[in-house]
């Protein structure tokens, strides 16, 4: 459904225009048409943001630009307009994706920027030498002059020593300090249009932040345009001047960022706004009071290190503290969560809790049904079973959590058969509650997990968790790998299952939105240690440590009109 | 980098007594001895044996002592480069092996370059163009190539070296040189033999090669990287030579750890088929007739081979991938 | 991936299915399937099939070249041989091999010949082609230096070598397994020991290793004996590389969180083990087991060419192969080199057929 493109009153032409392209997909006897009919246009200046979940084409789009769409897609229809700043009006879509006529192209006026710092680099060259190599290959200076421009732009990308670090491998740097180098390659040509795919997906959030302030200093730098690919509407929100909405390959909304933000017009815009700003900061959470049961899971002084490594040669490795002192109460029916960036400790903490992993030290009292207390952190295996059947876990990704060679219904009664809790008929009626609890058919039993979609998949491990009856469930990112829409209907199945089965929650998540949207308390992990823990409101209106403020300060927020550092839109 | 080389070789310190261990150990399962076998055959030519006589045989290559003295023994002359004595040939060991040991080192590592040289080009063009006649053509004769054993290629050549070239396929020198000293005529003499042996030796592991170079370069063909360099402008050759190549090439550099024991396998018995003056036909017969410490030598020589052969290839993937080197 | 809810039966495909349907588009592996399938069956049945009685030898029959079976005669299925017969060259005394054009010898299926008992139970003389007429001489593939017909020769060959393969290849992997998924399941310092052995057999050449274990047996054993000493020999080194697969899945496995559900769905060890690692781990199985079967074939045939493995009587293709020793057999009998091809196609079929299994193993992955 391609609308006209509403005329922008604009200065000069748009030195990026894209009019009904299409890029498709032959697969076997059918087509898939990944880009369909897309057109929009981008000047110098301006942030273009295009925004849309898994499967919609917005990554496709990005590379058919550069005609560096991997076989067998294909540019079947469509103009791609690039003017430089000359006047001189280049159809890229007629060019021959292999000729030096497109390749003068690539890099020199348009660059681009990737998801994954670590693998989008080559693991055995030099930083240094993969930026260098853009300008030689343009030939634009000699080695000498592109090493000291390297080590310039290394600076300009505030990456510290750049001196040293133009001589370092990328695996020496850390995930943002990739994406800088990533950055400062692009730049190296100075291309005038800058395409970032998703640049901060794979990135923790406070650093997130970091890069998108850099993207938005140098465009304003060097007067670039910018076509930037995102999934986060928070994202959006921070940087965009223009957005464009796409789906299933076809663009259903273009707007300028405010009236997208003020008054969505399509359908799936409206859904995909509400999810997000449902699951943002500033909305109302979903949870009410904090109730106050009893305690039923006390953590004291939680402890998991792991040994120093020493070895004949070369240096010893100290002993890292992946979780250190860690204390908390959860109250019954309450919803805990636990937030921190990768490397926290925060996966580990859960692990220790349902003790998948053993700590070396500390308490983990778990008072049970009936009334008998258990230290988890010292039961064997045998001890640990009734436990089990009480505490429960819901695992991050949907695809590996399930047994791909066990039937849905298997994979739900397995711990109802293991524990000899029920059998044959009763067993088989149970699966099929179980399945219509998490809004599944009950016929779905017999099919295989390899039938279903992400969204699906994590209803039946959510049947799974749920099947012995469980008073605790530990949710570990449980989330994270969906989409946004899927995201809020998720978490809000588990919202309505809560009172009626009597749950509470610990929620592990990198995802401050979801998490408060979710919980009623939330502790806040940096370093292996809680540096912080209150209700949720607290944390996140009055957080107390400059960690936390940090965290919640780089969480993009979903509306536009409270942008930081006052930047301010492009005309 | 230093400390990387020094680290390999004091882990080989271990490997290297553990091989000479189990060496000496294969030797010594066998039931009897140099000397029973040698009885038998007297006794087998009709002559009378004296029980007195064996023994004192045995006395004198030291068989009455125990296994773990006889190992001290002959292990401890190793170290200095004396490896014993032949009973077949009444010779020291070390005579009879050096030549043979070296020129089944040249046949080894020709053979390897030969198998480098033809499975890299030909693993490259068929990951590069996947599914064209040419990469269904060399993945054919590759697994061809994998199902023909070694012996019967040489038999194959040797039938054909007759019935069409009316020639004798076999040996690494002709008449004149076989004996001789050596001097530059014997190098070109060897030179213009050697190919034969090589390229029945290296047939089966370039095909094994093709295959791993088709497959790491197709693995690395898809990485983001490649995209990375491509949106750089690079041209599509530099680009697949300075990237996906030069990565592939780490995991193809590291099958000389098991391409070496391989060669060395496969020209043990080549050599007996083309009866080439290389380790293999001399082993065989000290192997058959219980000569132990020729059979020890050659062994504990050609399994060194290729632990030092997994060394060079631990040092040369180090000097090409820089997270094995820095971290 | 499907992810739709449409597709009934991919969705209630079970993994063996799955595996299947993905196996049957690789077009080489189906017609090495069928190969394998066909040379094991002839193995089977190596009396009937083979004409003649391997080890009858004929002292006037010596190297008698291959016939070509002429299926027409006057327009009429009929097949038939011309035989050969012995002269001497007038000049140099040489004896050669002349058609004799003076009469057929007819074929048939079917045809009555030795007697035979299949597998020492089922007496018969029934063969499924040969001569008419008892008496009467075929040489499809010639003749050996005793005159034995070679064809029949490769036809019981093919039990040696092939059921060694097999043999062998059980032995590895009982080997393989056990030692391969206690190094992987344990992990740790076990891992680790286990590790550093299967990289110090891996590094030593196994032919010199196999020859100076084979070179151990006693000549005067009985054939069935050296069959499974040679067997033996040939797993304990082949065993590593099975070994390696076992605990890389294993491994692999021990990370993915179903395994972790598994164990917190209260599942004892063995179940976690049996019910939900192994069943993802057979395909990868049955994949490196089919590549591992050429090697054990070819570690036999070698063995037995240099007369350390399987010896006369003891028929195998490696065994058979020793005959082409030397060059002067092969001039003047190149058939003799037949067994050579049989091994060739043997192996070519199981890699064929290892390649597509192993393609298809993981179904699940895209």
């Amino acid at each position: 459904m391609a609308c006209v493109m509403r005329p922008i009153l604009m200065p000069t032409k748009p030195v990026l225009e894209l009019r009904g392209l299409s890029t498709h997909f032959p697969i076997g006897n059918r087509v898939l048409k990944a880009v369909d009919d897309v057109s929009f246009s981008l000047h110098a200046g301006e942030t273009l943001c295009i925004v849309g979940e898994s499967g919609s084409g917005k990554s496709i789009t990005a590379r058919s630009i550069l005609q560096i769409v991997g076989p067998p897609g294909r540019i079947v229809a469509g103009e791609i307009l690039f003017t430089p700043p000359d006047g001189h009006t280049v159809d890229i879509a007629k060019l021959n994706p292999r000729t030096a006529d497109m390749r003068a192209i690539r890099g020199r006026d348009i660059a681009m920027i990737f998801q994954e710092p670590m693998t989008s680099l080559s693991p055995i060259h030099r930083v240094g030498w993969q930026i260098m190599e853009g300008l030689l290959a343009h030939k634009l200076m000699d080695r000498k002059a592109a090493r000291a421009r390297a080590i310039d732009l290394l600076r300009q990308v505030e990456i510290p020593n750049p001196e040293q670090a133009v001589d370092r491998y990328p695996f020496e740097f850390s995930g943002g300090m990739r994406q800088r180098a990533m950055i400062a390659m692009a730049l190296a040509c100075n291309p005038k249009v800058l395409i970032a795919d998703e640049p901060t997906t794979a990135l923790d959030v406070t650093t997130q932040a970091e890069i998108l302030r850099l993207i938005r200093r140098l465009q304003q730098a060097h007067g670039l345009a910018v076509l930037f690919i995102t999934h986060d509407m928070g994202v959006v929100a921070q940087i965009a001047d223009n957005v464009l909405v796409m789906r299933n390959g076809e663009v259903v909304e273009r707007a300028r960022v405010q009236e997208l933000f003020r008054a969505p017009k399509h359908p799936y815009t409206i859904r995909l706004l509400e999810a997000a700003t449902a699951l943002g900061m500033a909305a109302p959470p979903a949870r009410k009071a904090a109730p106050q049961g009893t305690a039923i899971l006390k953590i004291r002084d939680l402890t998991l290190t792991y040994p120093a490594q020493s070895r004949l040669f070369g240096k010893a490795q100290p002993p890292t503290h992946a979780v250190r002192g860690v204390s908390f109460d959860l109250h019954e029916g309450e919803n805990l969560g636990i937030v921190g960036e990768s490397g926290s400790g925060k996966t580990t903490l859960g692990s220790c809790l349902i003790r998948v992993l053993k700590p070396s030290n500390g308490q983990v009292t778990y008072t049970m049904r009936d009334g008998s207390t258990r230290d988890m952190a010292s039961l064997d295996r045998p001890g640990l079973k009734p436990v089990h059947r009480e505490m429960r876990m819901i695992f991050q990704d949907p695809f590996a959590a399930l047994n791909p060679r066990m039937t849905v219904g298997q994979c739900i009664g397995e711990p109802l058969l293991v524990n000899r809790l029920l059998q044959g008929e009763e067993l088989a009626v149970r699966i099929s509650d179980l399945l219509g609890m998490v809004g599944l058919p009950p016929d779905v039993a017999g099919r295989y997990p390899h039938a279903f979609s992400g969204g699906q998949r994590q209803r039946i491990v959510i049947a799974r968790a749920l099947a012995p009856n469980p008073r605790l469930i530990i949710a570990d990112e449980a989330t994270s790998a969906l989409d946004v829409t899927l995201r809020r209907q998720i978490l809000d199945l588990l919202l309505e299952l809560q009172p009626e089965l009597g749950l509470s929650f610990i929620f592990i998540s990198h995802d401050l939105g979801v998490i408060r949207y979710f919980c009623d308390r939330i502790a806040v992990m940096h370093r292996g240690e809680i540096v912080e823990i209150g209700p949720a409101d607290d944390i996140c209106a009055r957080p107390q440590m400059p960690y936390t403020q940090k965290l919640l300060a780089a969480v993009p927020e979903a509306n536009p009109a409270h942008r930081d550092e006052g930047r301010t839109f492009f005309l | 980098m230093g400390r990387f080389i020094v680290r390999r070789l004091a882990g080989m310190v271990p490997f290297i007594i553990l091989v000479s261990i189990t060496v000496f150990m294969l030797i010594k399962l066998t039931p009897g001895d140099f000397v029973s076998n040698y009885a038998a055959a007297l006794a087998a030519a009709g002559e009378t044996v004296d029980d007195a006589m064996l023994d004192s045989m045995r006395a004198r290559y030291g068989l009455d002592q125990s296994w773990l003295v006889q190992y001290w023994d002959w292990i401890s002359g190793v170290m200095v480069g004396d490896f014993g004595y032949s009973f077949q040939w009444q010779q020291p060991v070390s005579s009879l092996i050096g030549e043979r040991m070296a020129l089944t080192l040249i046949l080894s590592v020709s053979t390897l370059l030969f198998t480098w040289s033809v499975a890299l080009p030909i693993g490259v063009y068929s990951a590069v163009r996947r599914y064209s006649i040419g990469d269904y053509f060399f993945t054919f004769v590759g697994f061809v190539g994998l199902a023909v054993p070694g012996f019967l290629l040489a038999l194959v050549l040797m039938y054909v070296g007759v019935s069409v070239f009316h020639s004798d396929v076999g040996g690494l020198f002709s008449s004149q040189y076989a004996d001789a000293p050596w001097s530059w005529g014997r190098v070109a003499d060897l030179a213009s033999h050697l190919w034969i042996p090589v390229i029945i030796l290296g047939t089966s592991g370039a095909a094994s090669l093709i295959r791993i170079m088709r497959a790491n370069l197709l693995d690395q063909l898809n990485q983001p990287y490649v995209d990375t360099a491509r949106a750089k402008g690079l041209s599509e050759f530099t680009l697949l030579v300075r990237y996906p190549i030069r990565i592939a090439l780490n995991p193809f550099v590291s099958t000389l750890g098991w391409i070496l024991p391989n060669l060395v396998s496969g020209a043990v018995i080549i050599s007996v088929v083309l009866n080439l003056p290389t380790a293999g036909p001399l082993l065989l017969q000290a192997l058959l007739g219980q000569d132990q410490y020729l059979a020890g030598a050659f062994l504990l020589l050609l399994c060194s081979l290729t632990v030092v052969g997994t060394l060079v290839s631990d040092i040369l993937l180090a000097l090409l991938d820089p997270r094995i080197r820095v971290s | 991936m499907s992810a739709t809810l449409s597709n009934r039966d991919l969705d209630t495909a079970s993994q063996s299915r799955l595996v299947w349907l993905r196996f049957r588009r690789h077009k080489m592996a189906m017609f090495g399937l069928c190969v394998v399938a066909l040379l094991y069956f002839i193995a089977a049945f190596a009396e009937p099939i083979a004409p003649f009685n391997p080890d009858k030898s004929n002292a006037r029959l010596v190297f008698h070249p291959p016939q070509t079976v002429h299926f027409f005669d006057d327009w009429a299925f009929s097949p038939y041989v011309l035989p050969y017969k012995l002269v001497r060259d007038p000049v140099t005394l040489q004896p050669a091999y002349v058609t004799d054009g003076s009469r057929k010898v007819a074929l048939r299926f079917f045809a009555t010949g030795t007697p035979y008992k299949l597998w020492g139970i089922f007496e018969s003389d029934i063969h499924v082609f040969g001569p008419e007429n008892l008496g009467d001489n075929m040489f499809l593939l010639g003749a050996d230096r005793q005159g034995r017909d070679v064809l029949s020769r490769i036809i019981h060959g093919a039990r040696a070598s092939l059921s060694i393969g097999l043999v062998g290849v059980s032995i590895s992997l009982l080997l393989g397994i056990t030692i391969g998924g206690i190094s992987g399941f344990f992990a740790g310092r076990v891992d680790w020991g286990v590790q550093r052995v299967i990289e110090f057999i891996i590094s030593l050449p196994t032919i010199p290793i196999w020859l100076s274990l084979a070179a151990v047996l006693p000549k005067d054993w009985p054939p069935m004996a050296t069959y499974f000493t040679i067997t033996l020999i040939i797993s304990l080194v082949g065993w590593t590389e099975l070994a390696r697969v076992v605990r890389g899945r294993f491994l692999a496995l021990r990370g993915d969180s179903f395994v972790t559900a598994a164990w917190l769905d209260g599942c004892s060890q063995p179940r976690i083990i049996f019910r939900h690692m192994l069943p993802s781990l057979t395909s990868h199985i049955i994949a490196a087991v089919t590549l591992a079967i050429p090697n054990m074939i070819l570690a036999e045939t070698a063995l037995s060419f240099l007369g350390l493995g399987l010896k006369p009587p003891a028929i195998s293709w490696g065994a058979l192969l020793r005959e082409a020793q030397n060059i002067q057999s092969i001039a003047a009998a190149p058939w003799l080199l037949l067994p050579g091809a049989a091994v060739a196609i043997t192996v070519l079929a199981l890699n064929f057929l290892g390649d597509g299994l192993r393609d298809a193993a993981d179904p699940y992955a895209h």
